[in-house]
């Protein structure tokens, strides 16, 4: 009985701060008004609030009476791939110019992201002649 | 006791509620989106938003089927994040 009572009130708040932190990132993805700022709002926003949404539906396996963590699975999964979709997204950003530039490095001539594949060098020189 | 679950209720109706505005305002970004990355960082974000309300669908029903639904639209969309941002920087998904 108090379980089931402070799994329900754990559903409630952990509710509560999912759909708070997504409203947040929808609200930042929309009025941000930099592509690289942007980004920052629903890769970490968004996560956590999905994070929260997760857990909350691990605390309602409580109030069910079958107690579960499969969610622990999803949430891992997202917590480890949010970075590495949000470093491509930078890097996309880089790519279309989209941004700042960051300064040259130090021992190569230009930075990978901006380099051409080697497989279409020739047609870019094709293209210059 | 009978107080805490009509909380729990309402909260997973606005909880629906929030979702549902945060997925429109995500796909508004989609459309007006200026530049490549504002599009797929939407898709990214409309992907997230699909998952939650999977989550919140199965809570709400108390069933336990929408697990493995959830799994697999989280590995698809990080795929399709990782294949989009690749086709633009690479002209190619693999080399």
């Amino acid at each position: 009985m108090t379980l089931d009572i402070i799994a329900i009130y754990a559903t409630i708040v952990l509710l509560v701060i999912g759909a708070i932190f997504t409203f947040v990132a929808a609200i930042g993805l929309l009025k941000l008004d930099d592509s690289m700022t942007r980004l920052h709002a629903p890769t970490k926003a968004a996560t956590v609030g999905i994070g929260a949404f997760l857990l909350a539906s691990m605390a309602h396996s409580f109030v069910l009476g079958e107690p579960s963590f499969h969610e622990l699975l999803i949430l891992a999964f997202l917590f480890v791939t949010a970075p590495i979709s949000a470093n491509f997204i930078a890097k996309v950003n880089m790519h279309k110019r989209a941004c700042e530039t960051p300064p040259a490095p130090k021992h190569d001539a230009m930075w990978s992201t901006f380099d051409v594949p080697h497989a279409d060098r020739d047609a870019q020189s094709e293209a210059a002649k | 006791m009978s107080f805490a679950l009509d909380l729990m209720n309402w909260m997973l109706i606005a909880g629906f509620a929030v979702l549902s505005v945060s997925q429109l305002m995500a796909m508004v970004r989609l459309v007006i989106g200026p530049d490549t990355g504002d599009r797929i960082l939407a898709l990214d974000t409309m992907v997230l938003n699909a998952i939650g309300l999977i989550v919140l669908l199965g809570v709400a029903q108390g069933t336990r089927v929408y697990f493995e639904v959830t799994l697999i639209v989280a590995m698809l969309g990080f795929v399709s994040t990782v294949a989009l941002a690749r086709f633009v920087l690479r002209g190619d998904i693999i080399e």
